[in-house]
């Protein structure tokens, strides 16, 4: 079976990389380009521990094949902090405490900052249905709903015109 | 030990700095089991049984070994005879025999999911491609995964040399009841004849996965002099390297483990599952190796907490003592014997209250399904749901408030615990009487909804640690300890060192060290680290603190006896010589200025929580929504509260998921029939409330903070916290888990 080459945009660098016509989005990050922030946590689009955002959808990167990533963008969570300069919602994770063994957070980071990106004043409701999809057995959500609420009101915050 | 009174401040405990490790966690760039790779690294897979039960005739392996890319192929044939003996695994001793039969079936398969062979290979299509290649002759034999039909006569025995072990008399025949274990006190019988109000019910729980996120995933590599190197993540890497020695016959010295950071555990992943296999693969092969399960592998083959059948008979007098109780409960064991939740189980049951009369007895049963293993506070949720329901129910009868029924009964200072352990500073009536006092036990309720109250305890445990103090040439410090940090442990123990030595939070950095660099640590579980790592981590530092003042009195030419350490300093009247002023001079002084503690330290306390539920029920649909939820819980003291509160609503939604929806499934053939995310339903964010936690801190005066373990008690409540508040909603007492909506909704519509 020959290898498909890809050619896609990752965090908004070129990216070129081969892989099989079956394999994943999620393996072509991990595996073929080193980016081992996304993680599997079940393979089957259950848990959103793989979370990136395609073309700005919000997507399980493991129910993507990695060719479909042809002649698109991928945004990851090694792209949401602008150099060493964190994005509100990480900042707020840590102030917050909404983390504690960490392998759901990169998850749980990408799709607060596309809900963000979306809605500049959701409510807790939303908030909670928003990260429906992104499961966390270590916090209970409490404060990882409270850090996103705040890195919210940090952000509208930001963009008032001064 | 300096304990510190209760009007005692600090300067950095109780505050909430951002934790060492949170930026490499919130970017990505930390690096997990899964994620490692070594050089060379082969792919590894497992083929797994699909049978629950069967006997192996044979396994041809030679088309997967033919297969171009295949490196090694492994099957029980490989594994070394003969590995005996416990070591320690966390919060349970594992029984290396069965371990070693765990990672591999040998003659039989005991559950669906059973691992029989394993490959190498160059990728992991190949990998996997071999495992269709590997033809395993399979004798399929009646199974069973029900407890009570486990005992039944003439069903199928899992072993036929097993035992019961805790009978009086020697039994002649084997049987699936591998242990029964009992505790009396007093005269159980005559006490609930004697009672005003005898409560007696049935409670079932089904097997609950622990549900970590990241999956387990190893990479082994053995070199041809027989040393060996793992990378992996685990709750205790001491443990899978004394696990792999035992299992493969490897000197414990000999091999290496290296701790990744760890993506969930709640006691899971406290065994080895895979090591001992990547290892063998390794040798064959002579290139590191990475093995890694899938979800489905996890739910069919890594250790669920038990389910249980439970018969209780409570008694109490009018002014609600409990003055009396018969409890027995059978635990499902799964494939193999071993699992340690029996004896816990028994220990922890009515382990916060005094009850004079008692009788519990517990018993181990052994069926087709994954060999149980830990899960946070092992054993106790199920007899706690049982015996908090009992309470609910006694306190209903008589008329008495539920928390005052709990105040009559509960243990205070001076009272003897389940263990046999006599208590000294435990906040149990404090916790209740907030409880009380708090505005959630007095808010209003809306049309069906209800409100539970449930309590809980665990145990706890110190046990061995050591953690190393050391100075930078600068003046920073460094401090080494051997407990993986899976809910920012790191900070705790930074905190702790820089208050001891009088310095800036950020002066200190942790590491998290491999088990050739740092002494033996027992794993992270029993709510232990932050108490017995913590302990060890402030003695090395106070042996620091020792040398820098000898330092200090020779950079002064003084008597080291007249120096004071103060605000990270030595002080000899006006003169101060800081930690960086020693540090810079420490080569002139006596060399390098490091101490280390390896210690096994009592004066542990028990935790206490009391939590209260309110919950609505949809009556068209029988569907539960949990509408407020407070978990009070006495902490000792918390050195980091944010992740001491995170403990607590993380335990209290993991046993509201217990409760609600989660439940092992099997079908009539003995497969798992919901061994995925999407059937397994855990709790997800649109399902919870915030969860209130309050913290009580009534600290513990043989720790120098004040510590109480923390992270075990909070799943212990809410299993009847929630069944009591469906009670009160509904007026049912529905004693059999998940309280799904299906089950509420049959029993609403049979009480019509």
């Amino acid at each position: 079976m020959s290898k498909l080459l890809v050619s896609t945009t990752v965090n908004g660098d070129a990216q070129e990389f081969l892989c099989d016509p079956g394999a994943t989005l999620l393996e072509a990050l991990r595996e073929q380009l080193g980016l081992t922030g996304s993680k599997e946590g079940c393979g089957s689009g259950d848990c959103g521990a793989c979370t990136v955002v395609l073309d700005g959808n919000m997507v399980c990167s493991c129910l993507v094949l990695a060719a479909e990533a042809e002649g698109r963008q991928v945004a990851t969570i090694e792209g949401v902090a602008e150099g060493s300069m964190l994005h509100p919602v990480q900042q707020k994770f840590l102030e917050h405490g909404a983390l504690q063994c960490g392998f759901c957070t990169p998850g749980f980071i990408v799709a607060a900052k596309a809900l963000l990106d979306h809605n500049p004043a959701p409510s807790e409701s939303e908030v909670r249905y928003w990260l429906a999809g992104n499961l966390c057995r270590c916090t209970g959500y409490d404060k990882i709903v409270r850090a996103v609420m705040d890195a919210a009101a940090q952000l509208r915050q930001e963009r008032m015109p001064a | 030990m300096n304990a510190p009174s209760d009007q005692k401040t600090f300067r950095l405990v109780g505050t909430r700095p951002i934790r060492p490790d949170g930026i490499e966690k919130v970017t990505g760039k930390a690096i997990y089991g899964p994620d490692f790779v070594a050089p060379g690294m082969l792919h590894g897979a497992v083929l797994r049984s699909p049978h629950p039960h069967a006997r192996i005739r044979g396994i041809d392996t030679r088309r997967a070994e033919a297969l171009a890319g295949v490196k090694a192929v492994v099957t029980g044939a490989d594994f070394p005879g003969g590995a005996e003996g416990t070591v320690a695994g966390g919060e349970t001793p594992t029984d290396l025999k069965y371990a070693s039969i765990k990672c591999m079936a040998r003659d039989k398969v005991f559950f669906e999911g059973h691992a029989v062979a394993a490959v190498a290979a160059t990728s992991a299509a190949v990998a996997e491609e071999a495992l269709k290649l590997i033809a395993v002759d399979y004798e399929v034999l009646p199974h069973v995964t029900d407890i009570e039909e486990a005992l039944r006569p003439g069903g199928p025995i899992l072993h036929d040399d097993v035992f019961t072990q805790g009978l009086a008399e020697t039994p002649t025949t084997p049987s699936n009841a591998s242990l029964r274990f009992a505790m009396t006190r007093g005269d159980a019988e005559q006490a609930l004849g004697a009672a005003v109000e005898v409560y007696t019910g049935r409670f079932t729980l089904q097997p609950v996965h622990q549900g970590y996120i990241e999956p387990h995933a190893c990479v082994a590599s053995w070199q041809a002099d027989g040393q060996g190197q793992i990378w992996c993540s685990t709750q205790g890497h001491f443990s899978v390297r004394a696990m792999t020695a035992g299992i493969l016959g490897m000197s414990i010295a000999s091999i290496r483990v290296m701790p990744l950071e760890i993506g969930g555990g709640f006691g899971g992943k406290t065994t080895v599952y895979l090591e001992p296999v990547a290892m063998l693969l390794s040798r064959k092969a002579g290139r590191p190796v990475r093995l890694a399960m899938q979800r489905g592998d996890i739910f069919r083959a890594s250790g669920p907490a038990p389910g249980a059948v439970i018969d209780i008979r409570l008694g109490a007098l009018a002014d609600g003592t409990l003055s009396g109780a018969d409890i027995e409960f059978k635990y499902n064991g799964g494939g193999l014997p071993g699992a340690y939740e029996v004896y816990s189980g028994v220990m922890s049951t009515l382990s916060c209250y005094r009850v004079p009369d008692a009788n519990v007895v517990g018993w181990n049963v052994l069926t087709n399904m994954p060999t149980v293993h830990a899960y946070r506070a092992p054993g106790a949720p199920q007899t706690y749901f049982a015996v908090e329901c009992a309470i609910d129910e006694l306190a209903r009868r008589l008329g008495i408030d539920p928390i005052d029924m709990r105040l009559r009964n509960v243990l205070r200072p001076g009272d003897t615990d389940g263990r046999g352990m006599t208590l000294g500073a435990i906040g149990y009536a404090e916790t209740l009487e907030a409880t009380k006092a708090h505005p959630h036990y007095a808010a209003p309720l809306g049309p069906n909804q209800g409100r539970g109250i449930a309590c809980g305890s665990w145990g706890n445990y110190g046990g061995p640690s050591t953690a190393a103090v050391s100075l930078a040439e600068d003046g920073s410090i460094l401090v080494t300890e051997g407990n993986p940090d899976i809910g920012g442990s790191r900070a705790a123990m930074a905190m702790m060192a820089a208050e001891t030595l009088g310095i800036a939070y950020e002066k200190v950095r942790v590491t998290v060290a491999d088990t050739s660099s740092i002494g033996y640590s027992m794993g992270t579980g029993g709510s232990r680290t932050t108490f017995a790592t913590g302990m060890a981590v402030v003695q090395a530092a106070e042996a620091v603190i020792e040398i820098m003042k000898q330092r200090a009195a020779q950079m002064l030419g003084a008597d080291a006896a007249g120096i004071e350490w103060r605000d990270g300093a030595a002080v000899l009247g006006e003169q101060r010589l800081s930690i960086a002023e020693i540090a810079a001079k420490s080569g002139m002084t006596g060399g390098p200025i490091s101490a280390e503690a390896a210690i096994h330290p009592g004066g542990f306390l028990p935790g206490f929580g009391a939590h209260i539920c309110d919950l609505e029920i949809d009556p068209e649909t029988g569907h539960t929504t949990v509408v407020r939820y407070t978990a009070l819980q006495d902490v000792g003291r918390a050195i980091h509260p944010d992740y001491v509160e995170g403990q607590i609503q993380g335990g209290a939604v993991q046993g509201i998921g217990w409760a609600l929806n989660e439940a092992y499934v099997y079908d009539r053939e003995g497969h798992l029939d919901n061994a995925g995310f999407l059937d397994y339903r855990m709790p997800v964010a649109s399902d919870m409330p915030m969860i209130e936690a309050v913290m009580i801190e009534v600290p513990n005066p043989d720790h120098p903070y004040g510590v109480k373990g923390v992270g075990e008690t909070p799943i212990v409540p809410p299993l009847a916290a929630v069944a009591n508040a469906v009670r009160d909603a509904t007026g049912l007492r529905i004693g059999d888990l998940p309280l799904s909506p299906d089950r509420i909704y049959a029993r609403l519509q049979a009480a019509e």
